[in-house]
């Protein structure tokens, strides 16, 4: 444990003296706030327009913030996490080899499991950071309107977990190259393909329909984010970070049997 | 103290390193010599547990490197060809990192630190970046880093390459200060360093041991440099032989190793 604490001190530490955590950083609560601030707009003018209409007052009773606001950011903001995560997790492994620190660490006597739990740890501290801070929007909602505060924070966990998958999915697309930005791309594509296999599911048969549905990402985490936490989604998202880095970890181990 | 039998690494058809064979006592300061591609780097990274070598065994203090790979990390510091350094940390907080790594335990790692620095003259550069540092005091970074838990074992792939005539005589006094009652394996292609740093020599040619012997025993009849070549040459002479090759053709270079 000492172990894995070490190597996440330094990951975070990197992460945090690189330009790289800023601007990614800085980029999504910028479009956070761009997408916020639309949304609300939207949702003034429906809310005036319909106070307008004649019995608009039965359609008013429809319109709440949780579906309107706050479920669209949360969503827009998961597309942007499928752009931003592999910029952060591009880096952990293929850096390293890069630059020949693999050769410290590998030599070190840590076991491997340590070296990629180590580095998930820390990469999942700054995302923790990034994804906590978009919390103000849902700050200001509670503050001028009156949200649902379970289905706000169902939402966010879903969010966050997400963010969780797709760092577990980028550090192995890392740990299979030494240039950054096939690592970068490749875990782009993993994250794409996990949100969009679910389009298959319609026209599939039956079995192969569920099973599709129940491996895209984005069925899961929208589920969250419409309030329900369901098991079988916590339980999708536990199998995919620890799937992912288990992996990882034969990834970094291969070099051993290449 | 190091064991090596038979050590074989192929990477697909070529073979890397071919059955090499050779052993250090303990304290003994061995030379790995060899000219660039002759294996040297690939072997030092399969006694470190870096690379698992295809076939044949290494021990160290005892300890297998493949079966036992925990065990012989734990006993040895190993300085890589360029120096494994974080460009984005301090001196200091990455010789604090590094003993962490290596399990010095919590209370002492201030210690090894301050001591490794000493002992690497970094004192004035400790809070400086990495990135900043200039190619002599990186190496000596990768030193303190590779003393830094105190190991039986150090093995030094190239540890003055790429410096000016001053640093190098300053790595190569310092790793002589640093031998004593360590085992030490320095691989280089600059013989002076040698002649002037090794108790025994190793030359390697085309992943074969040419030559296995003491430095006194070697230089007895000639300079280290005529050795060297007599060995080389006729090695490879010998290689070309094996491979059957029709005489009187012009001389082969010999393959591209990997590594250094």
């Amino acid at each position: 444990m000492r172990n894995v604490l070490t190597i996440a001190g330094r990951e975070l530490r990197s992460i945090f003296v690189s330009p790289i955590a800023y601007v990614v950083m800085t980029g999504f609560l910028l479009l956070g706030g761009w997408f916020f601030f639309n949304l609300l707009a939207r949702f003034n003018l429906l809310v005036s327009m319909y106070s307008s209409f004649q019995g608009g007052a039965e359609a008013m009773q429809r319109l709440n913030v949780n579906e309107f606001v706050l479920a669209p950011l949360l969503h827009n903001l998961s597309v942007v996490l499928v752009i931003l995560v592999p910029m952060i997790t591009m880096r952990s492994f293929a850096e390293e080899k890069r630059s020949g620190t693999y050769e410290l660490l590998l030599t070190s006597p840590v076991g491997i499991w340590e070296i990629v739990l180590g580095k998930f740890l820390g990469t999942a501290v700054f995302l923790t950071v990034m994804v906590a801070l978009t919390g103000i929007y849902g700050a200001i909602l509670a503050f001028y309107g009156n949200p649902e505060l379970g289905i706000m924070l169902a939402g966010y966990l879903g969010l966050y977990l997400l963010a969780l998958t797709f760092l577990a999915i980028g550090m192995f697309a890392s740990s299979l190259t030494e240039n950054q930005i096939i690592a970068a791309v490749t875990g782009l594509v993993i994250m794409l393909l996990l949100f969009v296999v679910g389009w298959a599911a319609d026209t599939a048969g039956e079995t192969l329909g569920a099973v599709l549905r129940y491996t895209s990402v984005i069925e899961h985490s929208s589920e969250m984010i419409r309030g329900v936490i369901d098991t079988k989604s916590l339980v999708y998202f536990a199998s995919m970070i620890a799937g992912w880095m288990f992996l990882t970890e034969r990834s970094v181990e291969s070099i051993r049997w290449r | 103290m190091i064991e090596v039998h038979d050590l074989t690494k192929r990477y697909g058809d070529r073979v890397a390193v071919a059955g090499v064979s050779f052993s250090v006592a303990r304290g003994q300061v061995l030379g790995f010599l060899g000219p660039n591609g002759a294996g040297k780097t690939t072997t030092m990274r399969m006694l470190t547990g870096f690379l698992p070598p295809t076939s044949g065994t290494a021990r160290v203090a005892g300890f297998d490197v493949f079966t036992q790979s925990a065990e012989v990390r734990r006993r040895i510091g190993y300085l890589p060809e360029n120096p494994p350094l974080y460009p984005d940390m301090t001196v200091w907080s990455y010789l604090t990192f590094v003993a962490k790594l290596k399990g010095v335990a919590r209370s002492q790692v201030a210690d090894a630190r301050e001591r490794a620095i000493a002992r690497t003259g970094l004192a004035a550069v400790g809070d400086r970046l990495l990135s900043h540092l200039s190619k002599g005091y990186r190496q000596r970074v990768g030193l303190a880093q590779a003393i830094i838990n105190e190991p039986e074992v150090l093995v030094l792939d190239e540890p003055t390459i790429g410096l000016d005539p001053r640093q190098i005589i300053e790595i190569r006094s310092l790793i002589k200060d640093l031998a004593g009652e360590r085992t030490v394996i320095l691989s280089t292609h600059i013989l002076p360093e040698v002649s002037q740093v090794c108790d025994k020599v190793v030359i390697i040619n085309d992943g074969r041991i040419a030559c296995e012997d003491t430095l006194a025993n070697l230089t007895r009849e000639g300079s280290l440099e005529e050795v060297f070549l007599r060995f080389i040459t006729a090695d490879t002479a010998l290689a070309h032989e094996r491979d059957a090759t029709p005489p009187g053709e012009p001389d082969q270079p010999p393959p591209a190793g990997h590594g250094g």
